[in-house]
């Protein structure tokens, strides 16, 4: 393998600023937005390090489902209503 | 006073940490570099022994093939942990027209949904099916196909969704998935070879119908995943559905 390309580069930061939105972001309701919106960031990053499989992966389980399992424990505790 | 104890706790912790972190990080192999050879070994060797073209779905459905069984085992155990735990509470049945009235959607959200509906089950059908020739698998192929069904879920309403894959077709759909997979495993035995062996005829690589028992071992995880993630989604909505029904019937 080659060293990193400025795209590799580019999406490592995004990824350390989406973390960081993430973590930032106080209200939960907003964070489970915030958190499908770092799975997809995570899912380009494994596709531009040559991980395709994973990255398939990620799309559903970081932007679908892991925001939906948050959403439906708001509901459960009553936290989600705005 | 308490104040500072805490601070002072997590300066050295995060001092500790960020000290074993460089520690370690120095120690990693130059970018694009690895210390091991056995990535380098199975990549040169998958074609010709399997006459597969995903290296990935060879060393997870062949090379280590029981590792695959005991994640997909972890799955089928957590998806009936969750039906177990929340379904206990779903004795008495659903007021007819819950999900219409307490989840309403917009026409908008139904037209786009049912439009890509069929999109994503293709691509998910896809996606199980070609896992030994390009990226993809059971797997990935399985959650594309539960987030299929959760389209349908928020295109129609939770009646419909949980009339059409209800727990009678997603129940044994998953079960059959494990037990797919360890049937194929047994066939191993069954020829004289080892458990979850590969024992069909591997085919001409690049086909749909080659690398022996990768493509059926990724059938059955797609059946398997696809269904778990489906029913975890149908008793959390079903949650949500019967805690707003509590909100506006108290």
């Amino acid at each position: 393998m080659s060293d990193i390309t400025a795209l590799q580069a580019l999406v490592l930061v995004l990824v350390a600023a989406g973390g960081t939105a993430v973590v930032l972001e106080r209200d939960p309701l907003h964070q489970s937005m915030v958190a499908g919106g770092f799975g997809i960031l995570l899912a380009v990053l494994f596709l531009v390090f040559n991980a395709p499989d994973v990255a398939l992966s990620e799309i559903v389980v970081g932007a679908v489902i892991l925001p939906s399992l948050v959403l439906v424990a708001l509901t459960r505790t009553g936290k989600g209503k705005t | 006073m308490r104040h500072r104890a805490r601070l002072a706790l997590f300066s050295a912790g995060a001092l500790a940490l960020a000290v074993l972190l460089g520690w370690g990080v120095l120690g990693l192999p130059r970018f694009g570099h690895t210390h091991d050879t056995v990535g380098d070994v199975i990549t040169a060797a998958v074609t010709g022994e399997r006459h597969v073209s995903e290296t990935v779905g060879a060393i997870t459905f062949d090379y280590r093939g029981i590792d695959t069984m005991g994640e997909e085992l972890i799955l089928f155990v957590a998806v009936a942990a969750v039906a177990i735990v929340l379904r206990d509470e779903h004795e008495e049945p659903l007021d007819e027209g819950a999900g219409r009235t307490s989840l309403q959607t917009s026409e908008t959200i139904r037209f786009i949904g049912l439009a890509l509906l069929p999109c994503v089950v293709l691509l998910g059908l896809y996606i199980v099916s070609h896992g030994h020739v390009s990226p993809g698998g059971g797997f990935q192929g399985g959650v594309i196909l539960a987030s299929g069904a959760l389209l349908l879920f928020l295109a129609g309403d939770f009646r419909t969704f949980h009339r059409t894959v209800s727990e009678p077709v997603g129940d044994p759909a998953e079960a059959v998935g494990m037990g797919g997979y360890l049937v194929i495993g047994l066939a191993g035995l069954a020829f004289g070879a080892a458990f979850l062996d590969n024992v069909l005829p591997f085919g001409s690589s690049g086909d749909i119908a080659s690398g022996g028992v990768i493509p059926l071992l990724n059938l059955t995880v797609g059946l398997e995943v696809g269904a778990g993630i489906v029913l975890i989604t149908i008793e959390y909505l079903e949650t949500i559905v019967r805690v707003r029904q509590r909100e506006v019937v108290p």
